[in-house]
């Protein structure tokens, strides 16, 4: 019976995909539309602090990012320990080197660019200031003196 | 056969779907989203001098302190941050001309005409050990009064939010009510 039944039925026809490149397609554009190239991996674990009044950061090219927090993986951690650390570019720096670094980053701007570098701190919610103190002292002596301090919204 | 073999083949789009698939996943991998807020600030300039104090008078001046164990001094008297944002508004506005609050001084500016500004400034002081997220929450509450104010300036003069005004109008609030926070040389609060 049931075989009789399903040889009566109408056969459903397999569903065309023909429309499924141009659906792929369309995400890829949003994807590529909506986010920006990664600039650098994070070798410090931060998890930035919550603020309400924050303000999106415009013009990307001129903003240079300094990371701070404990080493993000075991293998960091077993070489450099918990304390909490600065990466500039890819890897872990010193405070001196932040000077070479914010006048490397001034000279990679346009000319015009350079008054508006802004300098975006971002730093673990659990890092003690001193270390942010002592980023905010090197950098006023670097004359960076445009900063963000990085916070996600929210309560 | 022959009118056949001239005629083009049609291309194969069966994989296209798959070569889309393998760009949409590149992007995903390679890319981050456009996620990058933060409070502004501007520091100011570096100083050979480090002692030199900048000559405040007393009544132009709220201190907040923030110790190494998280907790909020504003002008001597311990507070929870959830009071700090109206104790800073009250100080700021000092709207019965109060000899104990900031001086209120009549400002020429473009735009506006002559408007009160206040001298007021809020200092804010951290211990090396204070947590950076109650540091951010502080500055939060700061930024969150400047923006009021502004706000409320701009309703009072244009009666519009300050993030509708036009350019001129922005910088002629920006003039009537600076964001005044100095973040003085850093040194070890005790409780």
């Amino acid at each position: 019976m049931a075989v009789m039944k399903k040889k009566g039925g109408k056969e459903v026809g397999a569903i065309s995909t023909a429309s499924l490149p141009d659906v792929i397609f369309m995400i890829l554009f949003f994807f590529m539309i909506s986010t920006t190239m990664r600039e650098m991996t994070a070798k410090v674990k931060f998890e930035l602090p919550k603020a309400t009044e924050v303000q999106k950061l415009e013009k990307k090219q001129l903003v240079s990012y300094i990371l701070v927090g404990e080493p993000s993986t075991l293998e960091l951690r077993a070489q450099f320990g918990t304390a909490p650390r600065i990466q500039l570019n890819d890897s872990y720096r010193e405070l001196p080197e932040i000077l070479d670094f914010v006048a490397s980053e001034r000279n990679n701007l346009n000319e015009n660019d350079r008054a508006a570098m802004t300098i975006s701190i971002r730093a673990d919610r659990y890092v003690p200031m001193g270390i942010i103190t002592d980023i905010k002292q090197e950098l006023r002596r670097a004359e960076a003196l445009k900063i963000s301090y990085a916070a996600s919204q929210g309560e | 056969m022959a009118g056949n073999k001239r005629k083009v083949q049609e291309v194969n789009a069966g994989s296209m779907a798959d070569i889309a698939f393998l760009l949409l996943i590149f992007f995903l991998v390679a890319t981050t989203m456009n996620k990058d807020f933060g409070i502004n600030r501007v520091l100011p300039p570096y100083q050979e001098d480090q002692d030199k104090e900048m000559q405040v008078k007393e009544r132009n001046l709220f201190q907040v302190l923030v110790n190494r164990n998280n907790a909020i001094l504003a002008n001597s008297e311990e507070i929870d941050l959830s009071q700090l944002g109206a104790r800073v508004k009250e100080f700021l506005l000092n709207r019965n001309n109060d000899p104990e609050l900031p001086e209120i001084e009549i400002k020429d500016i473009e735009n506006l005409g002559r408007v009160p500004v206040s001298k007021g400034i809020v200092s804010l002081q951290n211990d090396r050990g204070t947590h950076y997220e109650v540091y951010i929450a502080v500055q939060n509450e700061l930024t969150k009064v400047f923006n009021e104010l502004r706000n409320d300036a701009a309703m009072k003069y244009f009666s519009k939010k300050f993030d509708d005004l036009n350019e001129d109008q922005q910088k002629a609030i920006v003039a009537a009510v600076p964001i005044a926070i100095s973040e003085a040389e850093p040194r070890q609060i005790q409780r």
